[in-house]
This record gives structure tokens, C-alpha cells and sequence, in this order.
């Protein structure tokens, strides 16, 4: 297998090409980097709080290495509650299992938003001496004992959708829950499979990656929608549509891709078949702390920003709608 | 007497518990609960009503589609617009393609665990022991195909973002149509993926499915429920919406009928809400209430003339004369199979139906005032949602979705829910491997992120910022 440097390695998780998705360039790399420590293969405990389990099922959309492959020979996903074959107490006895034998070692995925407050028993997760244990209190106790805690997906990293509005169920991100561990966020609604393997594969083989104020690894979250964009330059020329389905920018129409940063328009999605501005539809800046309240209405034009021409705000990530946490 | 506490209830999407008192090795008495809430419905309050189709969607990423297509209908309801040709059948095909994902992941990853057994390592290990009875060569097969499933649900939804740009959370469904236009490279590419598909589903699915249904062949007897059906029909054939290839209907105590949507009422007299959610899903209010006494869940209780029913696959194949051989987990499994081959042909069909170039989104106009409902069938069952617009933002919305009527608790008169009462007399001979409980509850495709949910409180807009 190869041993590329990590600058080799960050080089191949930004080139995409129209065919090219980042876990086919980095195949070996994955198998090398999970072919580490623990009996063969870091373990993983996948846990699913406020979720719509729409970033596992996009997991599912990696290609190459094929899914089936990732799962069983690549990482060893010790307890995920959508794919593992144990149920009940047997799937329940897993975690202290493994917070125990891997001490240390281990990674925490945590998708979905978590209940809080006086609200913390609006999501519970098996027992305990008959009485329901919250999530809360799992991810605590799981992100203790954790090499590295990686929130996937903009309810995990952000609240999103769970905490917008009146926030009813007290929803919050895992970063206002969790300390004293390594914490990296992967935002997105649902998070691209990429850039999940991607940051895990960083974190095993190279440790932390560059992360922005935010936390997010900049390899895939550095660069504005709106610049990487292939209506970019009919924003520019003042080429605008006025309906959703015609050709033109998409900026009057609500697009929220000047607020937006990621690599969508480069890196695609379900294996490079398309993305939002593709199938004609505004960017909802989905990726972003402000998702959805700061992003919506979805079809109107984002105030913030200025005529055709204007240059996307740079380099201070994602600060123009939400600022820091 | 024992009781068989199941928490979490896994390979199903969100968090379900179920509890039995199991008697003799049988189960005597069942509650299903479940156990995580959002709060979408409140969430939505306040909002451009246009957004309901992108907000309404993250209630659940397997059947995302789902969600957009009915609050999209009940926008186009509530604007008053008529969908262009084009429009309707794109959203059949991001909606079709959709289906097969979930009906293969259920199939082969969420329940084949169930049955077969994998090798010993995460995500496989820590599985109730027992009966399990494949053959060698059967088991093999079948592993090998949840691999293989992976890789065509996948594909799957290949098919779905060519029209609908990205899945999860697809984006071309709106109000008044789709955004994406029918492009003839579109056309071509969903054509081949879906040869390759409908091959599996065709050869492997329908084989497996056999090769599951012999093997296992007394859960034709088990598992039976309420045996009322109900299905609000999916996938219009036409622009008035009215013929659809899967029809809309019930079947109560026996006899089929008309479905009159008026006789829908939701009961949380033991779900953790107030008692203002009781009532029509046009005008109940909920509020969150845990701990209330007597209550054991955030699943509400929907009932249709009073009458529990189940929803899904079995009940739409059952309402449209397709399937009626009998009522049982493994009567769900087959009838799923069945609808997934029947999709993939009208799929073809709908692709030549396309014409380049021609509209596919009507322009939409947000009224002062409006009300709207949208019906469709998610792959698991019936899907309402429910809005009302004032000042051209949403004043309510409700969505009434498949998991809430199957996973429902009891309601104020003591009836149990479908899933409830189709655990009931399931054999347990080992109180510690419920190896059926687990079959049957996966035989209806529970979906708890969607089944959790809470009707907007009515606070007047004013008080939520945007």
C-alpha cells in the first residue's frame, strides 16, 4: 500500500474530478489507515440522537471502497443502531464494553441533535435498572473514553433543524455537551459520505485535521459555494433565472451559496450524479450554524448580499450568517 | 408470566422500545413506545410555506421523498396551482425511485438479521440466538446479497438525485412541480440504472424473498394485527391526480370502502401530550407533556372511524385487490417484494412519458389565507400532512405519518395499536432470544423519527423570528 504524506493525502481529498469521488482516490489510504490499531481495525460506536438517520443513510452512498466492504473489513462499527444485527440489552451491553476494552482508542460518531435541559429525557436510549437512559447521558459518557469525538451532520454539529424555531425538544449541538475531547464537526443535511471517511481517515492516520472556527475540517469545508459554482460566472455577467427551472444564476431565486462553505459544486453527491444547483434548486447553505433560521426562507434572496459582481466574503468561514459559537 | 423489555429496538429508523409479558412462550400483552422527540410541527410554525417541502423532508432520511411530495401536494392544494404533466411525473420518478431504495434496504438490511446469520464481527456480533433455520446454501446467498442490496440501494438513489439533485433530502420537488426539467441525458442514465435495478429485483429480491417466506413459513401465521387496512393512494397517473397506480381506500372489519378522511381522528390519552391533541388533525393542538400519568409514548394514536389500522405495503397490495392471501409478518415481507416489481415497471413507463422541454413547475402565489392537506403513500404506509397559512406564513401544520398508525400506543378507549396487537400470541421460547418479537416489529418497517412528532401549538406568528 502506499504511505502518502498527509499533504498527498489532503491533495487527493480535494481532487475530485466529474468521476473521481474522494473514496476512490483514497481507497488504499482507508484500508491502510483502519488497518491500525485495536485487533486490526479502530473501532467505531455510531450514536443516534435528534437524528432523521438521513447522514447514515447517506453513508451508505460511498462508493469505492463499496459500502459492504467499509463495514466489515475496513472499520469495525461496533454499535450502530440502524445496521447492527444486536437489539435490546445484548446491543446495549456493547458500549460499556467498549468504552472499557478500548479505552482511548475508540472514535465516537455522533449523528443527530441532543436533548437538553429539563428536556433530556425527550430522547432516551435503552435502560437501566428498568429506568430509560437519556442520550445525553450516552454521548457524556461515550465521548469520555473517546480518541476523538466527529459530529456528522448539521443537527450533531450545529442543532439544525431540531433547534430552529422555538426549539421544542431543547435540542443542541455535541459541542455544547461534551469537553475535555478532541471534538471535530462534519455539518451537512444529510453529510456527504466523503467527507465522513475522509476526516476519519485524517484523524486515524494524521491526527486532527486543519479545522476552521468552527471546527470543521478545511479540505472540505474552506471554499464558497458561490465561487466553486458553474452558474458562478452568469452571477457575475448579472444572468439571473426567474424561475427555478430555466437557465441562470440562481441568487434571486434565494440561493443561499454566498453564505455557504463547501465543496459541493466540485465534489457532488450519490457518486457525483448531481447536487442542488445541478437539479436547478437553491443552496440552502445547509452546512451552516444559521440552518435552517438563518438560511430561509429557501426561496428568497439572501439580504446580506451585494450586487452581481460582488466578491463572496473571504476568508473567515461561514461568519457572515451565524459568526462563532 | 415475564416481561420482555426490547430497548432499543434496532434496524429500524429512529428509537422504538417494545415491551411484552410473555406467558407459556407466547406473548400475552405488548406495548410499543417511542422514545425520542423533535418537534417538527412546532418548528414549522411561522415559516414561508414553501419551505415545508425542504424543512418537512428532515422529519425522516429514509423516506425523505415522502415527506416532500405530501407537503408539496398539500401546497399545491392550499395555492390553488396545477402541476404541468412533466412536473407530476418527475416527482413519480423521484418518489418510484425512492421506494425501491427502502423497500430493498428493508429487505435485505434492516430485517435479513433477522433470519440469516452473518459472520461474527461488528456490525453482526451481539444477536439474539435461536432459530435460525437457512440452509447453508440459502444463507449464503442471502448474505451475500445484503452486500449486493447495499450497492443497489445505492444505485437507487442514483436514480433519484438525476431528477431530484441529491438524496437524502432531494431539492427538485417544490410547490406547483419540480425544478429540475426533463432533459433527454437525464432520461437516458435513469433508464439504465433502473434495467439494472429492476434485474435484481426481478431475480434476487423475488427469489430471496421465496427462498425467506419457505424457510420460514409459519410467520404466515403469525403477526395478524387489527386486519383493518387503510392507503391514501400514491403516484397520480394523470394531471388531476385522481387515478393513481396504487389506489386510495380502507378495509374495515372485513369490508372494503371509500376512504372519507373526515373520520381520522388522533388520541393521545397515553402518549406524553396534553389533552388538546385529541381530535382531527385539521384542528388538535399538542403539547408536550412527559411523564404524564399513564402515558408510555411520543407516538400518538390515530384512528379512522375509531378503528385501528394498519398501513404500508400490505394494505395498499390488500385495498387494490393486488395481494389478499392472508395477514401475517411474513405476508408484509412478500407484499413489499411485490409492490417493489410493480414500481419498477411503471418507472419505465413513466420515463416515456417525459417531454423534453416541456414545463414542469407552475408558478405558485402565496395566499393571505389558505388551508391545504396533501396525501401520499410513504413505502411504509399513509402520509398526511395537514397546513394552514395566514399572513402568507404557516399559522399550523400537522403531518399524521405510516409509524404513528402501525407503532401507536393505546388510545382512550383501550384499543392497542396495530404493531401492539399484532405481537400478541407471537412464541417466545426463550424469554431472553425474541427472535419473533423482533421479526414481526420489522415486518411493518417502523420509521420512529417520523411517528414522532407534535402538532403546531398555534402561537401567533409574530413570536417566531425568521
Amino acid at each position: 500500500m502506499r504511505n502518502l504524506s498527509r499533504r498527498e493525502f489532503l491533495r487527493l481529498c480535494g481532487a475530485t474530478g466529474a468521476a473521481l469521488g474522494l473514496t476512490h482516490a483514497i481507497k488504499p489510504e482507508i484500508l491502510e489507515a483502519f488497518a491500525g490499531p485495536a485487533g486490526g481495525q479502530p473501532p467505531i460506536v455510531w450514536l443516534q440522537g435528534g437524528s432523521c438517520s438521513g447522514c447514515s443513510v447517506s453513508l451508505l452512498n460511498g462508493v469505492q471502497p463499496e459500502i459492504g466492504k467499509v463495514l466489515t473489513e475496513v472499520i469495525s462499527l461496533q454499535f450502530h443502531q440502524t445496521l447492527m444485527a444486536a437489539a435490546g440489552e445484548p446491543a446495549m451491553e456493547i458500549l460499556p464494553a467498549v468504552k472499557k476494552q478500548y479505552a482511548g482508542q475508540y472514535y465516537l460518531v455522533v449523528e443527530g441533535s441532543v436533548s437538553t435541559g429539563d428536556k433530556v429525557m425527550y430522547s432516551t436510549l435503552g435502560e437501566r435498572d428498568g429506568k430509560p437512559v437519556s442520550f445525553a447521558e450516552w454521548v457524556k459518557t461515550m465521548a469520555a473514553g473517546a480518541k476523538a469525538v466527529i459530529a456528522v451532520g448539521t443537527c450533531a454539529t450545529f442543532g439544525g433543524i431540531p433547534a430552529a424555531g422555538s426549539n421544542p425538544a431543547g435540542s443542541k449541538a455535541v459541542s455544547d455537551v461534551i469537553s475535555g475531547v478532541p471534538l471535530i464537526n462534519v455539518p451537512g443535511c444529510p453529510i456527504h459520505p466523503d467527507r465522513v471517511l475522509g476526516t476519519l481517515v485524517h484523524a486515524i492516520k494524521y491526527g486532527i485535521p486543519e479545522l476552521d472556527h468552527l471546527k470543521r475540517p478545511t479540505v472540505f469545508f474552506g471554499k464558497c459555494v458561490h465561487d466553486l459554482c458553474g452558474r458562478r460566472q452568469m452571477f457575475d455577467e448579472g444572468k439571473f433565472a426567474t424561475r427555478l427551472s430555466e437557465p441562470g444564476c440562481l441568487y434571486k431565486l434565494g440561493c443561499k451559496g454566498p453564505m455557504a462553505y463547501n465543496d459541493c459544486p466540485t465534489r457532488q453527491y450519490n457518486n457525483n450524479t448531481s447536487w442542488c444547483v445541478a437539479a436547478n434548486a437553491p443552496c440552502i447553505a445547509c452546512v451552516e450554524p444559521g440552518f435552517p433560521d438563518h438560511t430561509s426562507p429557501f426561496f428568497e434572496r439572501m439580504p446580506e448580499y451585494g450586487p452581481a459582481g460582488t466578491p463572496s466574503p473571504q476568508p473567515r468561514q461561514g461568519n457572515i450568517i451565524g459568526g462563532d459559537k | 408470566m415475564r416481561k420482555i423489555v426490547i430497548d432499543p429496538v434496532t434496524r429500524l429508523e429512529g428509537h422504538l422500545k417494545v415491551e411484552v409479558m410473555a406467558d407459556n412462550g407466547k406473548v400475552v400483552a405488548a406495548e410499543a413506545a417511542g422514545t425520542m422527540y423533535r418537534g417538527f410541527e412546532t418548528i414549522l410554525a411561522g415559516r414561508d410555506p414553501r419551505d415545508a417541502v425542504y424543512i418537512t423532508q428532515r422529519i425522516c432520511g429514509v423516506c425523505p421523498v415522502s415527506h416532500a411530495t405530501a407537503a408539496a401536494f398539500a401546497l399545491d392544494d392550499a395555492f390553488g396551482v396545477q402541476v404541468p404533466a412533466n412536473g407530476r411525473i418527475i416527482r413519480n420518478l423521484i418518489l418510484g425511485g425512492n421506494y425501491l431504495q427502502s423497500h430493498i434496504i428493508h429487505f435485505y438490511n434492516l430485517s435479513l438479521p433477522d433470519y440469516a446469520q452473518f459472520p461474527a464481527i461488528a456490525p453482526f456480533t451481539h444477536h439474539y440466538t435461536g432459530d435460525y433455520r437457512l440452509n447453508k446454501e440459502t444463507n449464503e446467498r442471502l448474505v451475500g446479497n445484503y452486500f449486493k442490496a447495499l450497492e443497489i440501494r445505492r444505485k437507487c438513489h442514483e436514480m433519484v438525485a438525476l431528477f431530484g439533485g441529491k438524496m437524502p433530502h432531494q431539492v427538485a420537488i417544490i410547490a406547483g412541480g419540480t425544478s429540475m426539467t426533463a432533459q433527454k441525458e437525464k432520461i437516458d442514465a435513469y433508464r439504465k440504472l433502473l434495467a439494472e435495478i429492476a434485474q435484481f429485483v426481478e431475480k434476487e429480491y423475488a427469489e430471496d424473498t421465496r427462498l425467506l417466506a419457505n424457510a420460514y413459513s409459519d410467520y404466515f401465521q403469525v403477526g395478524k394485527g387489527p386486519a383493518n387496512f387503510l392507503s391514501y393512494g400514491v403516484f397520480p397517473l394523470n394531471d388531476i391526480g385522481r387515478d393513481k397506480l396504487i389506489g386510495a381506500g380502507v378495509h374495515i372489519g372485513g369490508k372494503p370502502a371509500d376512504l372519507d378522511i373526515g373520520k381520522i381522528t388522533e388520541d393521545a390519552a397515553h402518549s406524553w401530550y396534553d389533552k388538546t391533541a385529541d381530535g382531527s388533525p385539521a384542528k388538535t393542538a399538542t403539547n408536550a407533556q412527559y411523564g404524564k400519568a399513564g402515558a408510555y409514548s411520543w407516538v400518538k394514536a390515530p384512528r379512522y372511524g375509531g378503528e385501528v389500522c394498519e398501513v404500508g405495503p400490505l394494505a395498499r397490495m390488500w385495498i387494490s385487490g393486488r395481494y389478499t392471501s392472508g395477514v401475517s409478518a411474513m405476508d408484509r415481507i412478500v407484499a413489499r417484494t411485490l409492490e417493489a416489481a410493480l414500481i419498477t415497471k411503471a418507472l419505465a413507463k413513466w420515463l416515456d412519458e417525459l417531454e423534453p422541454g416541456a414545463p414542469c413547475e407552475a408558478a405558485v402565489e402565496i395566499p393571505y389565507t389558505a388551508s391545504g392537506v396533501g396525501l401520499v403513500e410513504a413505502p411504509r404506509g399513509a402520509l398526511g400532512h395537514w397546513i394552514t397559512i395566514r399572513n402568507h406564513r404557516i399559522e399550523r401544520y400537522q403531518a399524521v405519518v405510516p409509524t404513528t398508525w402501525n407503532c401507536s400506543p393505546r388510545d382512550a378507549g383501550g384499543k392497542a395499536g396495530a404493531l401492539e396487537q399484532a405481537l400478541i400470541g407471537l412464541p417466545v421460547p426463550d424469554a431472553d432470544n425474541p427472535l419473533a418479537v423482533v421479526r414481526a416489529v420489522h415486518s411493518f418497517d417502523p420509521c420512529l423519527a417520523c411517528a414522532v412528532h407534535v402538532i403546531t401549538p398555534g402561537k401567533p406568528v409574530s413570536e417566531f423570528k425568521l
